[in-house]
């Protein structure tokens, strides 16, 4: 009984042991933090009677401010004639052109702002006020934009939060809010079919299909406490926030100054603005979709440079596409296309870059790239090639180690009948 | 000469250490020549097969190297860079899959022709946890090259782990090496699939050897009831193991046929923060029971659809393997026997799974 005992001691001992080791170790969980009682929350649920956009997930609530933050009052008195007197500076609900102010008390202040947020900036009010939003505002107008019409007053989350009116995802149709209410938008004589068309274009399927918040969104073009449609003169400065080199080669050349001079708007006379579409290689040329016929005719020099970058681009891609083909060929039959890979890459830059070297308006520096561009592809298909061919070679190989395996197996098929004639 | 070294080789080994043993668990053995004679060589090609595993496992050992940032490389490195790394790499990969096929065909020609009964219990059961072995080899084999869909497939079949009551979800953290499949599920994948499960594989493999060597092959009924001088044998060395060795090699050329014409695609690294891809399913093998726990409706009665289902496999799967000691009455005037029926449901039913789970 002992001896058993002992044993069954020691089995246990060495599966826990090994249970135990092979177990992975968990972090402990922090224990909750004790919170204050807000007597307004408190009170205000208890009547139901809390604000309609009232969210628990508020970042002021999370920041553990209470709502006499911004109402004023006592938050520690349960009694309502204390907690909402003048007296402990109660200011109850703010009228709507006092509130981009009412809100400016602690996001317009550094020393407050930081401890939440060190790196906050705090000019929003003062930007609001350039806007053509507060602008209005200030003018008397109440029926503009103020920070509760885009941020919600009761239900606020940060902008990186999905769930925010304000997340990247969210705000063409928090915008469209207002922009896409015809009666409202009837009196500034503004159309409202933007998200219609932004929803079609390339940033827009990026953003609202693909969900990439990369792409941008009303206000990276438009500014979003600013908010004012670019100028003029500002059109390839907002493009070029993103498409720095567009923007740099095209203020570089002379067509810069000619557009300015005919009035042109920049980037949007060729690419259009809310329903800006991928390019095409077909807009350049001479071809009916072309956009330099638009002013250039035959005979002139840039119908002929618009000819030659086309056909310059045309050729890179066929190379490519080529290279490309044959690189899945090589995927698909399993062999090393690492190093095609690569090469393919760089030809794809150099395609790119071409394409982007179009805002020149230079025919040699464009073709300067594309023959970058078609070495690399044609380094490409030169490697698919002898994939392809050591493919068949492993064929050969394949079907040499076959006529081996058949001799072989015939050898033994006649062994074998051999032994059995023996042995019948 | 080489016939005359060898016979050397072996009477200086027998001088000194008396192969009788040996000769006689070869030798004494006589496998015998029926209409259904066929079914015997599927063990010898399941463990061919296992043999391969070993080899080119081995080779691969060489090169792979685990870890999140290491594994998907290695194996990429393997089939690209490492001269014959390709052929090694997807003749493991289709041998594995071989390997279950026919361990699935081995254990349901077994079960049909009632080789299972006694004396030979034990080589059954042995049999079976061999099955288990090589599908546990099969799924933590899978994580290995550290794809997208080895992934997430490793993700879904840890998460199924979980759903078993009370240990479900420590065993669940104990396969991961954590709440999540991470690079500590990878190490523990490897190590089970390189250190623990040969060595368990191997035991029971060993075992299961020795017992059919030792009782000999199971005559099926029809077989006994021949008179004694129309029984055939042939001697299981060299006859027997000459024709296992064609089929051998027959299933040698087909594995390298397969390695080259269909090669086993790596696909995309795997990535922890990316959505999981579109056609997410598990080995082929594996099948029957993902599709039958898809099936199943959220609740049953009082239980959960899944829960239920993984306790009907898990015990489905123990009784199974206790077959041999389940007394079904012999019901001459009965066409097909109560065990034999429950057979042909078992092998439809994982038959019908496997296709619904790929058409569906």
């Amino acid at each position: 009984m002992g001896k058993r005992f002992y044993y069954f001691l020691l089995c246990t001992l060495t599966v826990s042991f090994l249970f135990g080791f092979a177990y992975p170790e968990k972090e402990n969980k922090k224990a909750d933090q004790n919170q204050k009682v807000d007597q307004c929350f408190a009170c205000h649920k208890e009547i139901d009677n809390l604000p309609k956009d009232f969210s628990e997930n508020d970042i002021h609530r999370h920041a553990n401010l209470s709502c006499s933050s911004c109402h004023g009052g006592d938050p520690n008195s349960d009694d309502q004639d204390v907690a909402m007197s003048p007296s402990k500076g109660f200011v109850g609900v703010p009228k709507r052109k006092d509130i981009p102010k009412f809100c400016g008390k602690c996001h317009s202040n550094i020393n407050i702002m930081r401890v939440y947020q060190p790196r906050i900036t705090t000019d929003q009010v003062e930007q609001y006020y350039t806007s053509v939003h507060g602008k209005k505002l200030l003018a008397g107008d109440e029926n503009v934009a103020e920070c509760s019409s885009c941020h919600t007053a009761h239900s606020i989350l940060s902008a990186k939060d999905p769930r925010s009116s304000v997340y990247a995802l969210n705000v063409p149709n928090t915008c469209n809010k207002c922009h896409g209410n015809s009666s409202l938008m009837r009196t500034y004589n503004i159309p409202v079919n933007q998200l219609e068309e932004y929803s079609k274009s390339v940033h827009g399927i990026a953003l609202l299909k693909n969900k990439d918040i990369s792409a941008p969104a009303c206000n990276d073009c438009h500014g979003n406490h600013g908010a004012t449609p670019p100028g003029l003169k500002s059109i390839s400065h907002v493009c070029g926030t993103c498409h720095v080199s567009n923007m740099d080669f095209f203020n570089a050349t002379r067509m810069a100054k000619a557009f300015e001079e005919q009035d042109f708007h920049g980037c949007e006379q060729c690419h259009g603005n809310h329903g800006v579409q991928k390019p095409t290689d077909e807009m350049i040329g001479v071809g009916k979709e072309s956009k330099c016929i638009d002013c250039h005719t035959e005979g002139d020099k840039g119908y002929k440079v618009s000819k030659n970058i086309h056909l310059s681009l045309i050729q890179l891609k066929n190379e490519y596409d080529a290279a490309n083909a044959k690189y899945l060929e090589v995927r698909q039959k399993g062999m090393n296309d690492v190093e095609i890979g690569f090469q393919l890459q760089d030809a794809k830059q150099a395609l790119i870059q071409s394409r982007t070297l179009i805002h020149t308006f230079d025919s040699v520096k464009v073709g300067a790239k594309v023959k970058e561009g078609i070495e690399f592809s044609n380094k490409a298909s030169m490697l698919a090639q002898k994939e392809i061919d050591d493919y068949s070679t492993r064929r050969n190989g394949f079907a040499i180690a076959t006529i081996a395996f058949l001799v072989f197996v015939i050898a033994l098929y006649f062994k074998i009948k051999d032994k059995e004639k023996k042995a019948s | 000469m080489m016939k005359k070294i060898g016979s050397k080789l072996i009477d200086w080994i027998d001088e000194r250490y008396d192969l009788t043993p040996v000769r006689n668990l070869l030798l004494h053995k006589k496998v015998p020549e029926h209409r259904h004679s066929v079914w015997y060589y599927m063990g010898g090609v399941t463990l061919f097969l296992f043999l391969v595993q070993l080899f080119t496992g081995i080779l691969l050992l060489l090169y792979y190297r685990p870890g999140e940032d290491s594994a998907y490389e290695s194996v990429r490195f393997i089939v690209t860079e490492v001269k014959f790394g390709w052929l090694i790499r997807n003749v493991h990969s289709w041998s594995a899959n071989l390997l279950v096929l026919f361990a699935f065909i081995h254990m349901f020609s077994v079960f049909f022709s009632k080789a299972y009964q006694k004396p030979r219990e034990l080589t059954w059961v042995t049999g079976f946890i061999i099955l288990v072995l090589s599908l546990a080899f099969g799924f933590s084999g899978y994580l290995l090259p550290w794809n997208e869909l080895a992934f997430f497939a490793t993700k879904v079949g840890t998460d199924i782990v979980g759903v078993v009551p009370v240990i479900g979800e420590p065993l669940k953290i104990l396969l991961r090496g954590g709440d999540e499949v991470t690079g500590a599920t990878l190490s523990r994948f490897f190590g089970i699939h390189v250190a623990i499960l040969p060595a368990i594989f191997t035991l029971f493999l060993v075992m299961h050897l020795l017992f059919i060597q030792r009782q000999g092959m199971h005559e099926p009924e029809h077989f006994k009831n021949l008179p004694e001088e129309k029984k055939k044998y042939i001697p299981f060395f060299p006859d027997f193991a000459l024709k296992d060795l064609l089929l051998w090699v027959v299933v040698f050329n087909i594995l390298i046929f397969l390695a080259l014409y269909s090669p086993w695609e790596l696909g995309n690294k795997a990535d922890a923060f990316a959505s999981a891809p579109s056609g997410i399913r598990p080995e082929w093998y594996f099948m029957f029971m993902f599709q039958s726990l898809k099936l199943l409706p959220a609740h049953i009665l009082f239980l959960e659809g899944e829960l239920l289902g993984v306790l009907f496999f898990g015990v489905a799967g123990f009784i199974w393997m206790l077959i041999p000691y389940i007394k079904v009455k012999h019901r001459p005037n009965w066409k097909i026997q109560l065990l034999t029926l429950i057979g042909i449901i078992i092998v439809a039913f994982i038959v019908i799974m496997t296709v619904l789970g790929y058409i569906l």
